[in-house]
């Protein structure tokens, strides 16, 4: 375990160092963009909106019995920017983009791809890592920003229209405008950001690492989501606590 | 960016040793290839052929010895800046997510070595040259294993090496498509004097186009010569691979 570690924090520093890459890269950059906003944006939208949705279900009719139900758009709204957008897309990403990068560059190692790289003098960190890595980055603070916006809506449907709740587009939005501000948006992209850096590095150095035929690749696959998650729910505690002290 | 004209450069190997898991798969192998030579080290399934070509080219580190191109290191900074080398692999090892013409042309893309147009050009010239005329757009997936293989021999032509390896190039093909490509090793060697090192257990093609042949077996080299010296070699060892022949059923006649 420890010496993935080091191996993933070594790749890390690798890429890092080849960011003066960039411009040559753009165009695979722009590929590895649309391929994410392709495959996570119509599903990034369902889940959204339902969460939100589930938020407003489960805490309206709580407040609404406190009558506390005009804070239900600030209790959403902030649910959805500081923790439920960037963890649940952060997932989301692993699960379908995670995987597709672990399998696109294990099948490359297995069938000889990124062997053939390097004897054309093509640095695979360069050409596969880093365009994925920066890709990602930017994707997914954008998702999440797409989500949290989504999420509010799906709040706000089902406070309007649950008898329970029974409160008005106005006040729901009055409300999430009264509780939310740029700093705890920020927070929640904050988060995506290191999150996307752990999915990109860890799904990059299983595809690096895979052996054997398609079982092998298989084997990447399943340890580059796995283990993206769970890297994913271990920082978002520590992140958390560290944003909550840089808050005070 | 102007490159040299292609002429070929020395290999040595100096006392290589690797070994996988305790499991020792090369055994202290030398040799030396001169600039412009045809070197086929031919040897059975298992003996160590594709470990030892992946040294050749640095994709493997070795446990002891090392690789000499031109009497510097493999293993030294630049080196592959310094002399270009390709290799064709035994698959072809073709990018699936490009074209053929972008996988011939990928070198030239990567190092910003030409002007698009001219890229356009220097491809569509390898892949006529290789008979693989209008195949430009299409991907790998659509092309058959000896077409692979030709695609995959234009994309190392492209690099204009001063060294080029083959691993197993007439494997998976049928034995005209092997002649072809024999005959197209010996054509390019001519045309570019690249040094040229290939690996095989094709018998007919390592003395079809050999200038010398090392024969490996577990490990170890077990001679090297000229085609008629390697022929001439009393060893049991060397004899027995060398006459080895499927022992037909005399039943099969009833067919």
């Amino acid at each position: 375990m420890f010496q993935n570690v080091g191996e993933m924090i070594t790749l890390l520093w690798r890429t890092l160092r080849s960011l003066s890459q960039t411009p040559r890269q753009y165009r695979k950059v722009l590929d590895q963009l649309f391929e994410i906003g392709n495959a996570s944006l119509l599903m990034a939208c369902m889940l959204s909106l339902f969460i939100g949705g589930v938020l407003s279900l489960q805490i309206g009719p709580v407040l609404a019995e406190r009558g506390l139900s005009s804070f239900i758009g600030q209790v959403v709204g902030l649910s959805m920017c500081k923790e439920l957008a960037p963890v649940m897309m952060a997932v989301l990403i692993a699960g379908r983009i995670g995987s597709s990068m672990a399998a696109e560059i294990g099948s490359m190692e297995v069938y000889q791809e990124i062997d053939a790289l390097r004897t054309m003098n093509i640095n695979p960190i360069h050409y596969l890592v880093l365009p994925r890595l920066l890709a990602i980055s930017v994707a997914l603070p954008l998702l999440v920003i797409f989500s949290v916006l989504v999420g509010w809506m799906g709040g706000a449907l089902v406070a309007v229209f649950n008898y329970q709740v029974a409160i008005s587009f106005d006040g729901y939005f009055s409300s999430l405008r009264d509780g939310i501000d740029m700093l705890d948006l920020l927070n929640g992209l904050i988060k995506s950001f290191a999150f996307a850096v752990v999915i990109g590095v860890v799904s990059c150095h299983q595809g690096l690492q895979t052996i054997g035929g398609p079982r092998g690749i298989g084997r990447s696959v399943t340890k580059a989501v796995v283990n993206s998650i769970v890297m994913i729910l271990v920082l978002d505690y520590f992140l958390t606590r560290l944003l909550i002290h840089l808050n005070r | 960016m102007n490159t040299p004209s292609p002429s070929g450069v020395s290999l040595v190997v100096r006392d290589l040793k690797k070994s996988f898991d305790g499991q020792p798969v090369l055994k202290g192998i030398s040799f030396r290839v001169e600039p412009g030579e045809i070197f086929v080290i031919m040897g059975p399934s298992g003996s160590g052929k594709t470990v030892l070509l992946k040294h050749l080219i640095g994709l493997e580190t070795p446990d002891e010895g090392d690789v000499l191109i031109d009497g510097e290191s493999i293993s030294s900074p630049g080196v592959m800046d310094r002399h270009r080398m390709a290799m064709v692999f035994q698959s072809g090892a073709l990018l699936n997510s490009l074209t053929v013409a972008e996988n011939v042309g990928l070198y030239l893309t990567e190092h910003r070595l030409k002007p698009p147009g001219e890229i356009d050009r220097i491809v569509t010239e390898k892949l006529d040259l290789l008979g693989l005329k209008d195949t430009g757009e299409k991907m790998p997936s659509d092309l058959s294993g000896g077409m692979k293989k030709r695609v995959s021999i234009a994309r190392a032509l492209v690099v204009e090496p001063q060294l080029i390896f083959y691993d197993e190039p007439t494997s998976e093909l049928d034995p005209m498509m092997a002649v072809t490509i024999g005959e197209e090793i010996l054509r390019q060697n001519r045309l570019i004097k690249a040094t040229s090192v290939v690996v095989t257990h094709d018998r007919d093609l390592a003395f079809g186009i050999a200038h010398r042949i090392a024969l490996l077996l577990e490990g170890q080299i077990l001679s090297v010569g000229s085609p008629e010296a390697i022929k001439a070699d009393p060893q049991p060892q060397v004899q027995k691979f060398l006459t080895a022949n499927f022992k037909f059923n005399p039943n099969s006649n009833a067919l």
